[in-house]
């Protein structure tokens, strides 16, 4: 047996040493850049038309050219509409869900109208906001509002209608009035599920926001979509959809990450898997 | 003479159902009372209505003289799980009665030390291991300083070791407070070993059905009390009451 050709083997990685270096590789990126190598390969060898679908390339130059020619404002645009419509429909959804869910008048008074509601698909507003609100900024942030309002909403009363029966036994056994107990109880139990309503009605805001822009917009990447088509400029398309992309996932990274730390109490798989 | 705890209950329902009727209990200051019989008698549903949890019956309760109605800080409640907040460390779960941000965190370590869990306050529920997480609940029962405490089978979602270990914490916990204990329980060696008196329910509407007096001194042992012969006078009754 050469006991000298088995000391020179390099060690073996054990499984979980693999596993933890798989797990750092990041994935996700996979397929954008896959995507991304086969619209640059498709175009060059003449596969796809370049002005029907840019190459990353010419989208890379139409982005730098942005970037010196307003990109920043138009950015800002957006996101400043994003945070606005966001704040004031997910506090509105907030209160809103908390009583519903809560009062059982408040629920059969409000909660008919607020699920039929729900149903309108966004474009139908618009005409309506316009007539109401002209073409000024109230009509896109309250679009993104009405976008932002119902995952919130419905976060909020699933949260608060599915806590356990027995925690709140727990809280009026120590007689906490009702305010104390939304408070205390309620709510913190209710949370995991207002965060994941909070998260999907961000996501919904931005896709409001392109859709509030897309109809009368000076300013926003809504606008530099319009302003794309009419000048038939594909690359800039794409680079305004790509923006959008990656805000809407810097943000709900964000959030994402909000999540976690609220949410470190939580004995569940996801927190187990990070462990 | 009135006892300490006294129940009265005439009427109670669930939806048609009745559960219990024409049930009279007293139960003497630092008296540990054990209810037993089987599943659906309403010895549970007799815990929440001296708990102050459920309104919706007919009789009355007086503790020490004084009507009782609709939960107290003179009576704790153990539940049959933990029942923790998962938000909360172990340490404001027990603090949790005392109202927000007014718990003495101080007072909740010496009674996390009592009950073999030191240097745990900070620790979140979902750490604990069962039988832990039940002493957590029992720290919290006994945070307020209750006069009465009531358990609802607190031991029987844990382990045969653990259990024993539970049981003697509680037995020590009563008898240095002076506490007066309604134990619901389905096993009768707890019963046996924790009770001044054990109680047998009989089947819904259930009022009382018989009474045992445990005389054993403290400290008991397990194994005498167990081939007593009030275990099986016990189990007798039981199956008799309940035979189906």
């Amino acid at each position: 047996m050469d006991r000298t050709g088995i000391a020179l083997e390099a060690p073996r990685q054990s499984a979980p040493v693999r596993r933890r270096r798989l797990a750092g590789f990041p994935l996700g990126l996979l397929l954008p850049a896959l995507a991304l190598l086969g619209a640059e390969l498709g175009v060059r060898a003449g596969l796809v038309p370049a002005n029907l679908l840019p190459p990353p390339s010419s989208v890379l130059e139409a982005l730098s050219w942005l970037a010196d020619n307003g990109l920043g404002a138009h950015i800002g645009a957006s996101a400043l509409r994003v945070a606005a419509g966001f704040a004031v429909g997910a506090a509105l959804a907030l209160a809103l869900g908390a009583l519903v869910a809560l009062n059982r008048t408040a629920e059969r008074l409000f909660d008919p109208s607020c699920q039929a509601l729900r149903a309108i698909p966004s474009l139908a507003w618009v005409p309506l906001l316009l007539l109401w609100f002209g073409i000024d900024e109230t009509p896109k942030v309250i679009l993104i509002a009405i976008g932002a309002f119902f995952p919130v909403y419905m976060g909020v009363v699933a949260g608060i209608r599915g806590v356990d029966r027995t925690l709140v036994e727990v809280g009026l056994l120590y007689r906490l009035s009702p305010f104390a107990l939304a408070r205390r109880v309620l709510l913190p139990a209710a949370l995991p599920s207002v965060l994941t309503g909070l998260r999907n009605g961000l996501s919904l805001a931005w896709m409001f926001m392109v859709a509030a822009e897309l109809i009368a917009a000076s300013r926003g990447l809504g606008y530099l979509l319009t302003d794309g088509r009419e000048t038939g400029r594909a690359d800039i398309m794409l680079a305004a959809i790509v923006l959008l992309a990656l805000l809407g996932k810097l943000s709900d990274s964000a959030m994402g990450m909000l999540e976690r730390r609220s949410l470190a109490w939580r004995d569940s798989l996801a927190e187990k898997d990070k462990r | 003479m009135s006892a300490f705890l006294d129940i009265a209950i005439d009427d109670k329902r669930h939806s048609e159902r009745t559960v219990l009727r024409g049930l009279r209990l007293g139960v003497g200051q630092g008296e540990i009372v054990s209810l037993v019989g089987a599943s659906g008698c309403g010895k549970s549903t007799l815990l929440s209505i001296v708990a102050g949890l459920d309104s919706g019956y007919r009789g009355a309760l007086r503790l020490d003289g004084q009507a009782l109605a609709g939960p107290s800080a003179d009576v704790g409640l153990v539940f049959q799980a933990p029942r923790l907040f998962p938000w909360l460390t172990v340490a404001q779960n027990i603090v949790f009665g005392a109202g927000a941000g007014k718990g003495d965190l101080a007072r909740a370590a010496a009674l996390l030390d009592e009950v073999g869990l030191k240097g745990y306050g900070d620790a979140l529920p979902k750490q604990l291991s069962g039988g832990q997480a039940q002493r957590v609940a029992i720290a919290r029962g006994l945070y307020l300083e209750p006069r009465v405490l009531l358990l609802d089978e607190p031991f029987s979602a844990v382990d045969a070791f653990t259990r024993m270990r539970l049981q003697d914490l509680l037995a020590a916990a009563a008898r240095q407070r002076g506490l007066t204990v309604l134990l619901v329980t389905h096993d009768i060696d707890e019963a046996l070993y924790l009770s001044d008196r054990v109680i047998l329910m009989d089947s819904a509407p259930g009022p009382v059905r018989a009474e045992f007096s445990v005389d054993a001194p403290w400290p008991r042992e397990r194994s005498r009390l167990a081939a007593s012969p009030l275990k099986p006078a016990i189990l007798d009754s039981l199956h008799a009451a309940h035979a189906f």
